[in-house]
């Protein structure tokens, strides 16, 4: 094992998370196509797409939809570059990775032969490989533009519109702000550690350390949790939530949601 | 593990948000019975525990580096159902602000993950614990195991909803229009990973955690050890241990009695088991015949090869076969055989325990 790879790993991780919400909350305040419309709208459109996509049995349905969200994208000011990092080339290793076998393990039709292996692949592989990573693709697309385009705080908030009860929207949006809380914790736990070391880590001594920086970070989160238990009933809480509904649909808002209901209900009907 | 948009059906989609959609409903009445207004804090604070402890990196024997999915550690000291919501939790968020894990898949990663990991993570570490006290090795060990078994009922779970796919959803052609392996390659390939890996991660976490916890903050067990002694001293679970132990093994030993009963059906398969051949077998002419038929036709070597005929003769088993030479009785002999190496084994246990129950008398 090369030294400290438990810290070095384990900050990456950490670090990564911050800076991709970072990114996020930059991109959700450009002035795009997307930014403007209510978040309900965006919620519920999005989710019409990629229930459309998921239930499509046409590829040229899938390459239509992942056309569209390229084009909302570029009118959203959000990068390619961005999407081709966070979501294409994640998406397209893993999958590919997952779904490359099935080129010559599903039985059908042979199409080609691997010059030196002479393994065969098979016209029903090949588009079964093609179904899955087209499919990924475009539904991944799908999810990471909605909150690259959107506020977490609005897309928790319009989780009210599919009836979440409002006490797992409040739950969900606390537990959104102690994840950066107790990351920012467990972050400068490793960086302190690592600060007063010199030399290797062996991997026994990388799993004590893990495992005392998880064990306070747990008892530090039990802590925490009473610690908020107490500053919300010092600020009257009783255990009635109440979610403030600040949205106001506009003409074009409108507008926008009955153009989503079309065109899923089109990728619906012609994917079918 | 975390199954991304595209990998299912939307109709077995549909069906695991159904099939999750109790579990949490009874979750949170239960939970708000019982917490009342402490609920959303802890479920949320817990939650954000569980999500960023994913994201250690975990040195694993062997000299690789897994990841942990927390649902066993949060079993522990939650109990199931807040471990079902907190993990959930976790879940969406992961899904939805971070892309690990689909929209569309999140009723199936919810109940593989966070219903049944939680379940089987809770009443394996409390089947497996016992009453023992709070600061009994035993619970370290129960932790472990309990890891271990949740992550890979998990990614069993996740290998069906993968393999059922190609069965039941292909389109015109033939081609599989989503996860594209039957079973009989998703469960496999799904395992291996979480068997070695994975699995182990998620053991050492739990293990860890909670023999972390015994020392630094017991109480913090205590919800999931109803009637567990606290932790006092150390002569307090060298006492208790030992009784707890025997007793606890109980019904695995009158398991293991039912199965030698049953010992015989073994003699109901004939031939050799593939690869398990006997110089003897090499050279009868049946017997080759039987051989080349189950490899695929392909031609015996003419004789028995010289190095299997010299080093089989190295050691000469006293129940050759299962079958001890001075008993007529075949069906006897395989009891016989399998009592005699059964208590070969518990004895070694008990050798090992008496030793080990020494040196820590002595140290």
């Amino acid at each position: 094992m090369r030294p400290n790879r438990v810290i070095e790993g384990s900050l990456r991780s950490l670090l990564g998370v911050i800076e991709r919400t970072l990114e996020s909350e930059e991109l959700a305040r450009r002035s795009g196509v997307l930014q403007r419309l209510d978040p309900r709208v965006k919620l519920l459109g999005f989710l019409g797409l990629i229930v459309a996509t998921a239930a499509s049995r046409r590829l040229e349905v899938i390459a239509a939809v992942f056309a569209l969200t390229l084009v909302l994208a570029m009118l959203s000011q959000v990068p390619l570059g961005t999407l081709l990092i966070r979501v294409w080339a994640g998406a397209f290793a893993f999958t590919g990775l997952i779904a490359l076998p099935a080129l010559f393990l599903t039985p059908g039709r042979p199409v080609a032969r691997l010059p030196l292996l002479g393994w065969v692949v098979t016209a029903q592989g090949f588009r079964g490989a093609v179904y899955l990573i087209s499919r990924v693709e475009t539904t991944a697309t799908l999810s990471m533009l909605l909150v690259l385009c959107t506020p977490w705080a609005h897309v928790l908030k319009a989780l009210r519109v599919l009836r979440v009860p409002v006490v797992l929207v409040v739950t969900l949006g606390m537990t959104y702000r102690y994840i950066l809380l107790t990351i920012a914790a467990a972050e400068e736990m490793f960086e302190s550690r690592r600060s007063r070391m010199v030399g290797r880590l062996a991997a026994k001594d990388g799993r004590r350390l893990a495992m005392a920086t998880a064990g306070v970070l747990l008892s530090k989160t039990m802590q925490l949790s009473g610690d908020v238990y107490l500053a919300m009933q010092s600020r009257g809480f009783r255990g009635e939530v109440y979610v403030l509904d600040e949205f106001r649909m506009r003409p074009g808002d409108w507008g926008w949601l009955a153009l989503f209901c079309a065109l899923a209900a089109a990728a619906l009907w012609m994917g079918h | 593990m975390h199954i991304p948009d595209g990998y299912l059906s939307p109709a077995t989609c549909a069906v695991l948000y159904a099939t999750s959609a109790p579990f949490w409903y009874v979750a949170l009445r239960r939970l708000k019975r019982r917490l009342a207004t402490k609920l959303i804090p802890l479920l949320s604070v817990f939650a954000a525990f569980a999500f960023v402890v994913m994201m250690f990196n975990l040195p694993l024997p062997g000299g690789t580096t897994g990841h942990a999915v927390g649902v066993s550690i949060s079993s522990i000291v939650l109990g199931p159902w807040a471990s079902i919501l907190a993990i959930s939790i976790a879940l969406f968020i992961q899904a939805v602000f971070f892309g690990d894990g689909g929209i569309t898949s999140l009723g199936a990663n919810c109940f593989n993950m966070a219903i049944a990991g939680s379940l089987v993570a809770y009443f394996t570490y409390r089947a497996v614990s016992g009453k023992c006290a709070i600061g009994s090795r035993r619970r370290v060990v129960a932790a472990g195991v309990a890891g271990y078994l949740s992550i890979n009922v998990a990614a069993l779970l996740a290998a069906l909803e993968f393999g059922i796919q190609p069965l039941l959803f292909r389109d015109a052609a033939g081609a599989p229009l989503y996860a594209p392996y039957p079973l009989k390659i998703a469960v496999p390939a799904m395992m291996a990973g979480h068997l070695t890996v994975a699995g182990i991660a998620e053991m050492l976490l739990a293990a860890g955690l909670v023999a972390w916890l015994q020392h630094s903050h017991p109480s913090l067990l205590s919800a999931t050890a109803p009637g567990a002694a606290p932790p006092r001293s150390r002569d307090c679970e060298e006492a208790v241990a030992p009784v707890i132990a025997w007793r606890a093994i109980r019904p695995l030993l009158a398991g293991l009695a039912a199965l030698l009963l049953f010992t015989p059906l073994g003699i109901l398969a004939v031939g050799s088991a593939w690869g398990e051949w006997s110089p003897h077998d090499l050279a009868d002419q049946a017997a080759r015949r039987q051989i080349a038929a189950v490899s695929a036709h392909r031609a015996l070597p003419p004789g028995v090869p010289q190095g299997l005929d010299r080093l089989s003769s190295i050691w000469t088993a006293p129940f050759p076969a299962y079958a001890p030479r001075f008993l007529r009785n075949q069906s006897f002999g395989y009891f016989l055989s399998a009592a005699f190496g059964s208590g070969l084994i518990l004895l070694a246990a008990v050798a090992l325990d008496w030793v080990l129950a020494a040196r820590r008398r002595s140290g």
